[in-house]
């Protein structure tokens, strides 16, 4: 009687050791957050890509989102977590967690399972390569693009992760970036911007037009953006906690002022507002709140989500227009002039409890200047980091193989010429 | 016998297609095309910039009549695309030498 007893005690025991500290909520949340965070890519982004190129070249980029989703994944499982996640190096992680080794169904990782936390930030391993495609669409290798993925997820995003989500540099000096205004969105930006200035531009760029091909995909896919970023931002409170419903907020706020302040100006500068148009300011006031949807509060999202759709529509038609650089998709002055426009703005209307704050902690005790000198010593790391490592990646890869298809298959188009396949074969 | 092959707005088709039924065309062959004539092209916006589309859609009908019937054919077209805007488009007609049903093998007025 006794020993049987025991042994209920000692299972109860064990049991309860097993669950001490998981949250089913949280656990419950962030396994959907992540399933959101895995559809921004595919197929919003995919899709969101596919419509704004040319119809010969749209199964090229939706390959290309695709591919990338694999690749992603498998160095996540190899190194890529472990290297971004554990480990107390200023720039990159170590390798004890190699192929999740040391990661069970048990293991936890706060008040989730350690799996769901791998699989949640995988899925931004994930879709932060994926941005990148806008920039060399319609021209890039396939193969060339796949090398340079591989290359970029270790040399840029891990690192970058690691830095800033991962315990690393900037971290410790105590930068704010909530949910990727650094990692994902200035590291995409800075990256695209670097390809499309190596790769060089499009045959006919500026000279011929290269119109959207499908205006109702890019508007399907930004849709699914829209909602794929609150799993994004939301869920980066790791937590089903009052920071994740005022994260969700302020992210739906800052889209919403994004989308119509871009459609505005649109409106009054060229005489109508377009579709692509008010999609892209959706984009531009997403990525703008990322780095700041912890910290923010309502009236703070509706000035973001503002100063995101002028900022990032002039910079959109000063990289093309002035610069003449064909960042084909718009990617640096969406995602990269986003994210350094959010993680700049965040150390004013983040301020705890003060001025258009969400009331969350974390600003310096300071206040809002020292924050700000904090902030942009992590824009400029970051940016420095990505702009080097991006551009010596590609002459890598430049090494290994052509970077560019030949200029008859960018004629043809990369859909036949590198897939064999058609987006529309309507006969 | 005469080819008359008229380029007219896409969104006319259906009224002249009406009209030549009324004058006892029995059939024709449409087209998707583009091109350009008075009307030039137009502008479209992408992202805040404008570009030139240069070439229009249009439709493009071929009608394969006899001598008799063909001012008639000509006249419901053009009475009824006309909107008197410039973009209306043009009607040629040419001369046509032989026609054949292929089903049957009969040739010219009776392949009509």
């Amino acid at each position: 009687m006794f020993k049987k007893l025991l042994l209920i005690t000692i299972g109860l025991f064990s049991i309860s050791a097993s669950a001490e500290g998981l949250d089913t909520g949280d656990t419950a949340w962030m396994l959907t957050s992540t399933a959101l965070v895995l559809f921004m890519t595919l197929p919003g982004l995919a899709l969101f890509y596919a419509g704004l190129v040319r119809s010969k070249n749209a199964v090229s980029v939706l390959m290309q989102c695709f591919a990338i989703a694999c690749i992603a994944s498998i160095v996540w499982v190899v190194y890529g977590y472990s290297l971004a996640f554990r480990g107390d190096g200023a720039f990159v992680g170590d390798l004890s967690a190699a192929f999740l080794s040391g990661i069970g169904r048990d293991t936890l990782s706060g008040t989730i399972p350690e799996t769901v936390f791998v699989m949640f930030q995988m899925t931004f391993a994930i879709i932060t390569p994926a941005l990148v495609v806008g920039a060399f669409a319609e021209r890039m290798k396939f193969s060339a693009m796949c090398l340079f993925t591989f290359l970029w997820l270790t040399m840029v995003y891990l690192p970058a992760c690691h830095m800033v989500w991962g315990g690393g540099l900037l971290a410790q000096w105590g930068v704010i970036d909530f949910a990727g205004g650094l990692v994902v969105h200035l590291t995409c930006g800075v990256g695209a911007l670097v390809a499309a200035l190596v790769l060089g531009k499009r045959k006919g760029f500026p000279g011929s037009a290269m119109p959207p091909h499908n205006r109702s995909l890019v508007v399907m896919g930004a849709a699914m953006l829209w909602v794929g970023w609150f799993g994004f931002n939301a869920g980066s409170a790791v937590a089903a906690s009052t920071d994740a419903g005022m994260a969700m907020l302020v992210t739906h706020i800052s889209a919403a002022v994004g989308a119509f302040t871009w459609m505005a100006l649109e409106w009054i500068k060229q005489g109508k507002p377009t579709v692509v148009g008010i999609a892209t300011g959706m984009v531009a006031g997403l990525a703008t709140i990322t780095p700041a949807a912890g910290t923010v509060g309502p009236e703070g999202a509706l000035l973001i989500g503002l100063m995101a759709g002028i900022v990032c529509y002039y910079a959109t038609q000063a990289i093309k227009g002035v610069f003449n650089i064909d960042d084909s998709l718009d990617v640096f002055p969406v995602h990269g002039v986003g994210g350094m426009l959010g993680i700049i703005m965040l150390s004013f209307v983040g301020t705890q409890g003060g001025f258009l704050g969400s009331g969350a902690s974390g600003i310096a005790d300071g206040g809002p200047l020292v924050q700000l000198v904090i902030q942009l010593k992590g824009i400029g790391v970051i940016f420095l980091w990505t702009a080097v490592a991006t551009w010596v990646i590609l002459k890598l890869v430049g090494l290994v193989t052509d970077l560019r298809v030949s200029e008859e298959s960018e004629n043809e188009g990369l859909d036949v010429t590198e897939h064999e396949e058609r987006s529309y074969d309507l006969s | 016998m005469k080819l008359i092959t008229a380029i007219i707005k896409p969104y006319k088709l259906d009224e002249v297609r009406e009209a030549l039924s009324e004058v006892g065309v029995t059939g024709l062959t449409i087209t998707d095309v583009k091109g350009f004539g008075r009307q030039k092209g137009h502008t479209e916006l992408y992202r805040g910039s404008e570009y030139v589309v240069d070439f229009l859609p249009k439709t493009k009908i071929e009608i394969a009549v006899s001598d008799e019937n063909s001012e008639a054919v000509i006249e419901a077209i053009s009475k009824v695309s006309n909107t008197g805007k410039i973009g209306d488009g043009k009607v040629f007609v040419s001369n046509l030498e032989q026609v054949m049903r292929i089903r049957t093998g009969e040739l010219n007025e009776d392949a009509l």
